[in-house]
């Protein structure tokens, strides 16, 4: 039985920790964008998944994603409910730390992918149906596309598809099911004609620089090992958040006249949610130029969005997806393996063959995520209807689907 | 007696407020409010999606006066509160039936 480091556990148990505090961030994040007759609804979406997803990841997700290989595809339910996974150390992940704690890191991840995807139907969503499409949506999306790039035998792994912290996995995965949420729920009432001003960026400011700190677990947690791979990541982490900060605004600089503090925190996150895929694989320098990069093809998805006319209405797709889709593929561009002997070398490697994977597993990814969410959306409408009705709609979903008002004097 | 009610911008409140007490003015109501007339709103930016805002931020001042000092009084919030600029805002001049004094029953002019 491999040893237990005492340095890799303290390490995990403190990312595990950081991860966590991602999902209410998150909820912090979405609340300020929205009005003020949505922010609790908004925050519940985020936070309610803490508990729903940790009971589905414990009794099965854990073993769907990770458990004994089936074909590929799947993991088989052995260890359902937590069987066999203890205080000693698993054989194929993580060797270094207790497996109850690899499980419980990952059950982190697994409980922010769903939360993402609902910046894209803030504001009109009936909570019950929510509840029951995010359940479902762990079960046949995030398990799957998590066993196939980090279980063990999982075929697009198996393929040399990388993905350091869930570039795939996480952001790809959820902001492909907010594409497809935006087109099955259809836009706000009064979008396009009324305004949907955020109520409260100071809120959503918070909830940026909670995320940015939670992320450091995110990526840096993801070497499973407290040592210079993890410090790889959490450099990149922070480098590309910066970058892509610093290029979005920029970009509003030349494109509208003046930098804003909501164009601040979208390009952090989009920085930082287009590293994911690649911090612990890349250098410093590409780190950078991954984020500066990001900055500027997320601003320039998020104002076209308009000219599609769907209502992604926290821009899930312009930031996640787009950001864990290009993370993944200038992670084919920017690998090397002087920075982690375990990766891959990429193209300006010399290796034109690894890129031309990574689009492979983005294009899988993509199509998969979004045609199964989609199909989702469709059956879980149909059956529960997915919409508020339009009083309630108007009334706002604090008061219609909570009973409560954030704001009382 | 006279209701002077006087809608401006809120950087001028506080030249207002002075130059009214400089004319006796003993005290005034006043609040956040938000409108407009002939000024167009103005433009906000989220995320590259431009609103328009219809309704611009003013200040409502609120205060009662014996109707022998209304001019002055109009007179003095008019020459504080202008910029020469649109969007100065209005100044509404109404009668007022009594006034009375909480505190001690007071009535009319010995209330103001």
């Amino acid at each position: 039985m491999a040893q237990i480091s005492a340095g890799d556990t303290a390490f995990l148990l403190v990312s595990a920790a950081l991860v966590l505090l991602m999902t209410p961030a998150l909820g912090l994040f979405y609340g300020g964008m929205v009005r003020n007759k949505n922010v609790l609804g908004t925050i519940m979406h985020s936070v309610i998944m803490i508990a729903i997803i940790s009971f589905e990841w414990v009794y099965i997700g854990y073993s769907m994603s990770f458990g004994p290989d089936v074909g590929g595809f799947i993991g088989d339910l052995s260890w359902f409910g937590l069987k066999g996974v203890g205080a000693a150390p698993s054989s194929t992940y993580a060797t270094t730390i207790p497996h109850i704690l690899f499980m419980i890191y990952q059950c982190m991840f697994a409980i922010i992918t769903p939360a993402l995807i609902t910046g894209a139907f803030a504001e009109r969503m009936k909570f019950g149906p929510f509840i029951i499409f995010s359940l479902l949506w762990a079960i046949v999306v995030y398990n799957p596309v998590c066993h196939w790039i980090w279980g063990s035998g999982g075929w697009l792994g198996a393929k040399g598809v990388l993905d350091f912290a869930g570039g795939l996995v996480v952001h790809l995965t959820s902001g492909a099911a907010a594409l497809a949420a935006a087109l099955v729920m259809g836009p706000r009432q009064g979008f396009g004609k009324r305004s949907f001003m955020p109520h409260n960026l100071p809120m959503t400011l918070l909830g940026t620089g909670l995320l940015w700190f939670g992320w450091f677990g995110f990526n840096g947690g993801s070497a499973l090992a407290a040592n210079g791979i993890a410090a790889s990541a959490f450099v990149a982490t922070h480098l590309a958040g910066m970058a892509a900060m610093a290029s979005w605004c920029f970009m509003e600089k030349i494109k509208q006249g003046q930098a804003t503090t909501l164009g601040a925190a979208s390009g952090a996150i989009a920085g930082l949610a287009t590293i994911t895929p690649a911090a612990g694989f890349v250098s410093a320098n590409s780190a950078i130029i991954i984020g500066l990069i990001a900055g500027v093809i997320c601003y320039l998805a998020v104002s076209m969005k308009e000219k599609f006319g769907y209502d992604d209405s926290l821009d899930v797709v312009g930031i996640h997806g787009l950001g864990g889709f290009a993370g993944t593929i200038m992670l084919g561009i920017f690998a090397s393996k002087a920075i982690n002997p375990g990766g891959a070398n990429g193209l300006l490697a010399g290796n034109p063959g690894f890129l031309a994977t990574q689009i492979f597993g983005v294009l899988v990814v993509l199509v998969y995520a979004f045609v199964v969410s989609f199909v989702l959306f469709k059956i879980v409408d149909g059956i529960f209807g997915l919409r508020v009705s339009p009083e309630d709609e108007v009334q706002g979903l604090d008061l219609s689907q909570h009973s409560e008002t954030a704001y009382n004097f | 007696m006279k209701k002077i009610e006087a809608i401006i911008k809120p950087f001028k409140l506080d030249d207002v407020k002075d130059a009214l007490y400089e004319v006796g003015v003993k005290g005034m109501t006043v609040s956040e409010v938000k409108g407009h007339g002939r000024q167009k709103g103005h433009k906000e930016i989220y995320r590259g999606a431009e609103y328009v805002v219809d309704f611009i931020p003013k200040i409502k001042i609120e205060i009662i006066v014996d109707a022998e000092i209304v001019e002055q009084v109009v007179d003095t919030i008019r020459n504080a509160a202008n910029t020469g600029k649109i969007g100065d805002g209005k100044i509404f001049v109404l009668p007022v039936d009594d006034v009375i004094r909480v505190r001690t029953g007071e009535r009319g002019k010995d209330a103001i």
